[in-house]
């Protein structure tokens, strides 16, 4: 099956119009012995209905589908209303290109200026980019952002701070002569705050903390953001999971200066790891150094309401090597759909799904640490994620509760080296009461 | 008269009390004193509040202010905006795949993990690469991901070195991803035919320089014959060659990179593997890079071992990850299916028709729009607004006219080595008529621009807004919106 659209005539006349014997002569301009003489060795063209089966085949090799799960750790399974598969699915959204020519782009620039105004209320800062890859790319561009803003080398990081995003930020910085220097946590599960202390100086540029952390314990972002703003250093305020945002006072309210994060909670589904959505907001003081496309509003000669891309000053296709970012494409379908699903929630219903998130994961908490053998690991307050310890190895206890089809949480120990036998469960508005009993009660179980 | 209709932002729609979506009841006891002292917000303010009915016209009405793949030709040059396969939409969507955890133990996901590996063989084969990282979430991180194996190969060889060079008809990704990998950019200037200056080339390919960067077919639609000398210039110097493969629409199954001295390379699967570019991502930036260059690869590396696929950590040499979990996953699925639907075949086709179509196009057009460079062109063929000036019409008011006619403008103004550029890129999958009616419509604004400027400096005529004052959206930055007091 192709998807070509021309008839053996149609192919026949263009080629006499060309000037052109056949297809080959069209690529008279490789030279003879670089070219390509055999048949690729791909597997054979597939009917629709044969690709379809072939893809069901591939899929049923998932068993994890079949298995009751609490795994969180950046990827969350919450609810996504019809209306978000149904409008983002519409052609004129799906297959348009980046709205550079603003005449024939309108549906896309109104709703990505709808996200950046819905994102600038949910981080309580002046302004948002359009998008970026996702959540760890995210957090090496507010890395480098702060590089700039503050022209200081060094960025604290907590190290509670998801163990990808530092691994991102890590490979991003290491060729540009920025030094990242991690603190550790207390026993609360927050970033230490007298090691923060000790490591902040005048070179400092930013410090770097997720909020709720890979733990799912919320920070004190006030306190960190005046700690930060003591050495004229960046307060950069991560957040993997978006939901929290509409619980908690916004970052940007508590002294955050650049708030980002991943937002694949708003509508998409977790996908294996993606496409996500990341997304940054600033104060507008930074703007001339946010990374990433922005759109502004403006008008046409009749004076009618259009939006446009703006500030392209800042970017590659027209700065180069002095762009802000690389950045091009980014995810702006996936910010259509977490702009229809902020818009259908709405104001009490994105504040329900949240309190339902931070009430579930309370439940659960309590359920599992009046299991003999386990604990909590953190004293912290948390969203909806925590973190358990169990008396007997992770690994032991993650094989028997598979067994019986639960993935129970995301073992700590490889990345956190001396963590001990601890696994973070995370609880979200989908999982039942009945569900999150069956854990506690298949733990108990295995425990014993 | 009758008021025309303006959508509203949602924001000034919205009132309290409205709402689209409930939540079942809690069914676990609620703690009354949960998360105490810690600083809540009492709500979210100005967030919007409407019903399902507001939400479902609101998108489709405005969607219906877009121009898109599905409407008609979108001949951006660079951008191969080819037809999106509906199953593809469909199998991504796949619910087995959208449910699977990336942090889910391996065994649990090896149809995810079968689904990337296939990917990787294939693209293998088409780029005649040794292998393939599918991590970058875009093309320019793709670059930037090639950038930082080809630096850390040279300081695993003692010496990440200073400089890449750049030809100066490149893409902007391409200086800024270098310089987000610590190198400083040096421009080769391009020849009377479009390529690669060799002469220049040779004298700036010292070993000081770690890259050469370089698009194949270049941004003119050009083919760069001298790849093979191009490549032994660098070689020979210690350096490797990069290659954007933003244009490889235009050469599957015909040459492969792997087989011109290309060491490293990134493809876009937004362009040449059908994947939908969603008004602007998520796109797909895979590189692929021979076999001097597999240790430095993003880790975890995907292993088959006996029938099952592991995910392998321990790569000491890897430069680390460049984005969490596996990639943009949802848009590997659409570009697997693409690859399998289409066969060897088919795969080969692409460019055939492609490159047959561009030509049609610059056959048709030639004589009625400037073309700079006179050489045979790949995918994509640049005019200019030369012939348009006398009369005092540029790009822009060509582009902005071909809107009237219900089509998309080319892309304007790039590359930047071509005054007034209209780069035209059809691919392969538009018909015949469709052709004639963009090179009919290319016509008759040649014709107005003759007889009747004006109505091309006015363009657009019938779109829901005319010309935006874009220096005032600069200028004065209006970038939300914001509840009037």
């Amino acid at each position: 099956m192709s998807y070509l659209s021309l008839s053996a005539k149609d192919k026949a006349e263009m080629l006499a119009r060309v000037g052109a014997a056949s297809v080959d002569d069209l690529f008279c301009c490789i030279p003879e012995a670089v070219r390509f003489k055999r048949p690729l060795d791909l597997p054979a063209a597939q009917s629709e209905l044969e690709l379809v089966r072939t893809i069901d085949t591939v899929g049923a090799k998932n068993a994890y589908g079949h298995h009751l799960s609490f795994l969180g750790g950046g990827a969350y399974d919450h609810f996504i209303p019809t209306v978000v598969d149904y409008l983002s699915s519409r052609g004129e959204f799906v297959s348009p290109y980046t709205p550079y020519q603003p005449e024939v782009s309108q549906g896309t620039l109104h709703l990505i200026f709808e996200f950046q105004t819905l994102i600038c209320q949910l981080t309580g800062l002046d302004i948002a980019n359009d998008s970026l890859y996702d959540g760890s790319t995210g957090a090496a561009e507010a890395v480098l952002m702060a590089h700039r803003v503050t022209s200081r080398d060094k960025v604290v990081v907590a190290r509670s701070l998801h163990p990808q995003y530092r691994e991102v930020v890590r490979t991003y910085i290491k060729n540009l002569g920025i030094e990242a220097v991690e603190v550790g946590f207390g026993p609360d599960g927050r970033i230490d705050a007298a090691e923060l202390k000790r490591v902040l100086d005048d070179k400092t540029a930013a410090v770097v903390c997720q909020s709720p952390n890979f733990f799912g314990v919320v920070e004190d972002i006030q306190a960190l953001s005046d700690a930060a703003h003591g050495v004229k250093a960046l307060s950069v305020a991560v957040v993997a999971e978006a939901l929290s945002l509409a619980l908690f006072e916004a970052p940007g309210k508590l002294g955050a200066d650049i708030v980002t994060g991943e937002a694949q909670s708003f509508g998409l589904p977790v996908s294996f790891g993606g496409p996500y959505l990341g997304f940054m907001a600033c104060k507008k003081e930074f703007l001339r150094q946010m990374p990433g496309r922005i759109t502004g509003q403006t008008v046409d000669k009749e004076g009618r309401r259009g939006f446009v891309l703006t500030l392209s000053t800042r970017e590659q296709h027209i700065r180069r090597e002095r762009a802000t970012s690389n950045i091009c494409s980014n995810q702006a379908l996936c910010a259509l759909r977490a702009t229809i699903f902020m818009e259908t929630l709405g104001k009490q219903g994105l504040r329900e799904m949240a309190w339902q998130n931070a009430q579930k994961a309370a439940y659960a908490a309590d359920k599992l640490a009046a299991i003999q053998g386990v604990k909590r690991k953190f004293t912290g307050p948390v969203f909806n994620e925590f973190v358990i310890e169990l008396r007997k190895p992770w690994p032991a206890v993650d094989a028997a509760l598979r067994a019986k089809g639960i993935v129970g949480g995301y073992g700590l120990e490889p990345e956190y080296p001396g963590i001990g036998s601890s696994a973070v469960v995370c609880v979200t508005e989908l999982r039942t009461k009945d569900e999150i009993d069956r854990l506690a009660r298949t733990l108990q179980e295995v425990l014993s | 008269m009758i008021k025309e209709i303006r959508e509203p932002l949602i924001f000034e729609i919205s009132a309290a009390g409205k709402r689209a979506s409930e939540l079942p009841q809690l069914d676990v006891p609620a703690k009354k004193d949960l998360l105490a002292g810690v600083p809540l917000r009492r709500e979210i303010d100005d967030f919007p509040e409407v019903s399902e009915t507001e939400i479902t016209r609101h998108f489709t009405r405005l969607s219906t202010k877009n121009y898109c793949v599905d409407m008609g030709i979108y001949p951006l040059g660079s951008c191969t905006m080819k037809y999106n396969p509906k199953v593809n939409e469909r199998l991504a969507a796949h619910p087995a795949f959208v449910a699977s955890h990336p942090l889910a133990s391996a065994d649990l996901v090896q149809g995810s993990l079968e689904v990337l590996k296939k990917l990787e063989g294939c693209l293998c084969e088409i780029a005649g690469m040794d292998a393939f990282t599918l991590q970058p979430a875009a093309g320019a991180h793709g670059e930037l991901t090639g950038m930082m194996l080809i630096r850390r190969a040279l300081e695993a060889r003692g010496d990440a070195r200073k400089y890449v060079l750049i030809p100066d008809s490149a893409h902007g990704t391409n200086p800024s991803s270098a310089h987000i990998c610590g190198y400083t950019v040096k421009e080769i200037k391009s020849n009377e035919k479009g390529t690669i200056d060799l002469a220049s080339l040779e004298q700036e390919m010292t070993e000081e320089v770690a890259a050469l960067m370089v698009t194949n077919p270049n941004t003119l639609g050009v083919f760069e014959s001298d790849i093979c000398r191009i490549a032994e210039i660098v070689h020979a110097k210690g350096g490797f060659v990069y290659m954007d493969g933003a244009n490889l629409n235009a050469l599957t199954g015909v040459v492969r990179p792997g087989d011109m001295g290309i060491d490293v390379m990134h493809i876009n699967l937004h362009k040449t593997f059908s994947t939908p570019h969603g008004g602007g991502g998520p796109g797909s930036g895979p590189v692929g890079v021979k076999e001097e260059l597999v240790p430095f690869l993003p880790v975890p590396v995907i292993v088959e071992k006996g029938g099952r696929y592991i995910l392998d950590f321990d790569r000491p040499g890897s430069i680390g990850r460049v984005r969490a979990y596996f990639g943009n996953f949802g848009v590997i699925v659409r570009a697997l299916c693409y690859i399998l639907t289409l066969g060897p075949k088919g795969v080969r086709e692409i460019a055939e028709f492609a490159v047959l179509n561009a030509n049609y196009i610059r056959k048709s057009l030639e004589g009625e729009f400037y073309l700079k460079y006179p050489t045979a062109s790949m995918h994509e063929c640049v005019f200019s607004d030369k012939f348009q000036k006398e009369f005092g019409v540029t790009n822009l008011d060509i582009s902005k006219r071909l809107i009237d006619f219900g089509m998309h403008p080319p892309t304007m103004s790039f590359p930047l080595i071509v005054h007034g550029a209209l780069m035209i890129e059809p691919t392969e999958t538009e018909s015949r008529r469709d052709l004639d009616m963009f090179i009919d419509a290319m016509k008759a604004i040649a014709k107005e621009a003759k007889e009747n400027p004006e109505v091309l400096h006015a363009a657009p005529h019938v779109t829901y807004v005319g010309r935006l004052d874009e220096v005032a959206a600069a200028k004065f930055p209006v970038l939300r919106w914001e509840k009037k007091t």
